[in-house]
């Protein structure tokens, strides 16, 4: 075989991959890591359902720093991967730039909008189910002082906040809430030593119940809250199993579901804004056997209430994103 | 702010001042001998990992603390191979390092536990436990100083208090022995040393893995004492902020020390408060966590004193035939 043949063998070869490879959905990773225990790793856990259940092949990539967004989804979508699902709100900006160049592939972004007529959006009311953790916060302390960690401040994030400490005050008017954002760059996704430090000087303050929505840094705080005796909430992922006996609940996001959801519908996604919240379980409260004794009839009764009063309507939950301020929590 | 709001900030600190401590007496060893040192961040991460793996796969925090000094001792020597004998640029080995540090301990994680390039959470002895110094307790009860013994001083890991025994030996070491007289006049003039008859780069190599040895312990106190278990880029910038430290004490270890709590007391401080509050003007967040930065660049840029770095820092020893 000459060199050239072989040259057009291979090239024939690469063509054919292509061709079988063309309805395979795809997922990147955000920084944070896929198995950050929190948000990535729920995507992927959702992932690997659709893989167990249909045995069908998807695409991954994990991003490794902020300037590989744009590359990793461009290939992805040169690839041919479709739908081409990215987490996060930090590629909002960049989907917006991308996603007109490639309109025959379908877009999934988790966490943010992207008005463009190939992008689905889904956003999950994290208000919501923060509202139920905060409640159930604020009657598991004794101090009557509960406290937040935030990972990036962002309004994501203060989001969260936010819903958290109007559910605390919902219980009791007196009750504190201390919040700490771990810093503004993205590394605050991945500094579980900050993490423990701003929980350890929270509990300082008297603080008995740590929420921590922070990703990576998350198991920091966990940790201290541990290692401290106090009680922690975890988020996204059901993180319950964590440290058993001091893990109050987990505010889980179903980005699971979202991804799951995504793939299965494959190349038939409907684009437009998908909300996902309380009544579809895209957000909600992690029961199980690591802390169902921690969790006491009057707080499961009250949760549950809420969680009715939220569907009809009775309590409105502020969305920090809607007019960037907080009724009940100053940042 | 009330004397227990000091009391518990002062105790942040001390945990938040060692790692820098650590690694900012790594970095004045080897710049002293004369070899820039960039690279303490990813000697740290290495030693980070190493100590936490270690000690999850034995359950033994002293085995992981050795395992953690040891890869950073082999990163260290990477950088004299690099720097000293193949007389490479020093800065170019130091960001090798830290990008070597960054991706293998990454790698290694994920081949060794499968928990996406972190280790399983360590528990027990696999920890270093928190030390009560003597009479803690009986002295809690005197006023001012009682507390401020008991509940700042006292109750932190052992390498806490190593770290702080550092200093002293850190000073005595360079100021009072032969050994330390060689290795500050081989970062001044090292030609002055080869002609006294003294091998250049012995001195070298030596500071060099002293630096190794300090970064072991500072990765190990990282992943072992405050975390427990080592997470993708745990350090964080804890290498540069040590380096800033080191500017900031113009090669100097009491010095050194004082930096070091002062940068740890702004990031205990920017912890606790979002704004803080001085009564006629608030000082958000942010700007007490730059802080650091801009001393740095306010000491270098000749304000107060001058900062001189040792005169042969950065450049390679070529003998002359």
């Amino acid at each position: 075989m000459t060199l050239m043949q072989k040259f057009l063998t291979a090239a024939a070869a690469t063509a054919l991959s292509a061709g079988a490879a063309l309805a395979e959905p795809g997922l990147i990773i955000d920084l944070g890591g896929k198995f950050d225990k929190s948000f990535n790793e729920s995507a992927y856990t959702g992932a690997q359902r659709w893989v167990e259940e249909t045995g069908g092949e998807y695409m991954e990539t994990e991003l490794a720093s902020e300037a590989q967004r744009e590359q990793t989804m461009r290939r992805m979508a040169e690839r041919g991967a479709n739908p081409v699902v990215v987490l996060g709100f930090a590629n909002a900006s960049t989907l917006e730039q991308v996603a007109p160049d490639y309109p025959d592939t379908d877009f999934v972004i988790v966490d943010a909008v992207v008005d463009q007529p190939n992008v689905q959006s889904i956003v999950f009311s994290e208000h919501e189910g923060s509202y139920l953790v905060g409640m159930m916060a604020a009657m598991a302390s004794e101090s009557g002082t509960v406290s937040f960690v935030g990972g990036m401040d962002v309004p994501l994030i203060r989001k969260f906040a936010c819903g958290y400490a109007q559910g605390a005050k919902a219980v009791s008017d007196d009750i504190q809430v201390i919040s700490n954002m771990t810093g503004t760059t993205p590394a605050a996704w991945n500094d579980p030593v900050k993490g423990g430090e701003l929980a350890r000087s929270q509990i300082s303050q008297g603080s008995d119940v740590v929420f921590a929505a922070a990703g990576g840094t998350g198991v920091g705080v966990l940790q201290a809250a541990a290692d401290e005796d106090a009680l922690a909430i975890g988020v996204d992922s059901n993180q319950n199993h964590l440290h058993p006996g001091t893990m109050l609940t987990s505010m889980v996001k179903r980005v699971d579901n979202a991804v799951y959801d995504a793939f299965q519908a494959g190349e038939e996604i409907q684009p437009g804004v998908q909300v996902k919240g309380l009544e579809d379980e895209g957000v909600a409260v992690a029961m199980d056997e690591h802390n169902e004794e921690l969790v006491t009839d009057e707080m499961q009764q009250r949760v549950d209430e809420a969680r009715q009063q939220i569907a009809s309507g009775e309590i409105q939950v502020h969305d920090y994103t809607e007019d960037d301020s907080c009724p009940a929590l100053t940042f | 702010m009330s004397f227990f709001d000091i009391i518990q900030i002062l105790d942040s600190t001390i945990r938040l001042a060692t790692p820098l401590l650590l690694a900012c007496l790594a970095g004045l060893f080897s710049e002293r001998s004369g070899i820039v040192d960039i690279g303490l961040e990813g000697k740290m991460l290495v030693a980070a990992f190493f100590s936490a793996a270690v000690a999850a796969l034995t359950g033994d925090v002293w085995l992981g603390m050795l395992a953690g000094i040891a890869a950073s001792m082999v990163f260290a020597l990477i950088h004299g191979v690099a720097s000293i004998t193949f007389r490479g640029d020093q800065l170019i080995s130091g960001v090798a390092i830290n990008f070597l540090a960054a991706g293998m301990t990454v790698l290694i994680a994920q081949d060794w536990f499968q928990q996406g390039s972190r280790t399983p959470a360590l528990t027990g002895e696999a920890r270093f436990d928190t030390l009560d110094l003597p009479f803690a307790e009986a002295l809690s009860g005197v006023p001012f100083l009682g507390p401020l013994y008991a509940d700042a001083l006292s109750g932190h890991t052992i390498l806490v208090y190593v770290g702080f025994l550092a200093v002293p030996a850190t000073w005595w070491v360079l100021f009072r022995t032969r050994f330390g007289l060689r290795l500050r006049a081989v970062g001044e003039n090292p030609g002055a040393v080869d002609t006294a008859g003294v091998s250049v780069n012995r001195l070298r190599y030596a500071a060099v893995l002293i630096a190794g040895l300090l970064c072991g312990l500072a990765g190990a106190y990282l992943a072992t004492g405050l975390a427990a278990g080592f997470t993708k880029d745990m350090t964080a910038g804890r290498g540069f902020i040590a380096l800033a430290a080191l500017i900031f004490a113009k090669w100097r270890p009491w010095y050194a020390l004082f930096a070091c709590l002062l940068f740890g007391f702004l990031q205990a401080l920017s912890n606790r408060y979002s704004t803080l509050d001085l009564g006629l003007i608030e000082i958000p967040n942010a700007f007490v966590l730059a802080l650091p930065y801009i001393l740095t660049v306010v000491i270098l840029a000749g304000f107060v004193g001058r900062a001189t770095p040792p005169r042969a820092g950065g450049e390679p020893y070529i003998k002359e035939r």
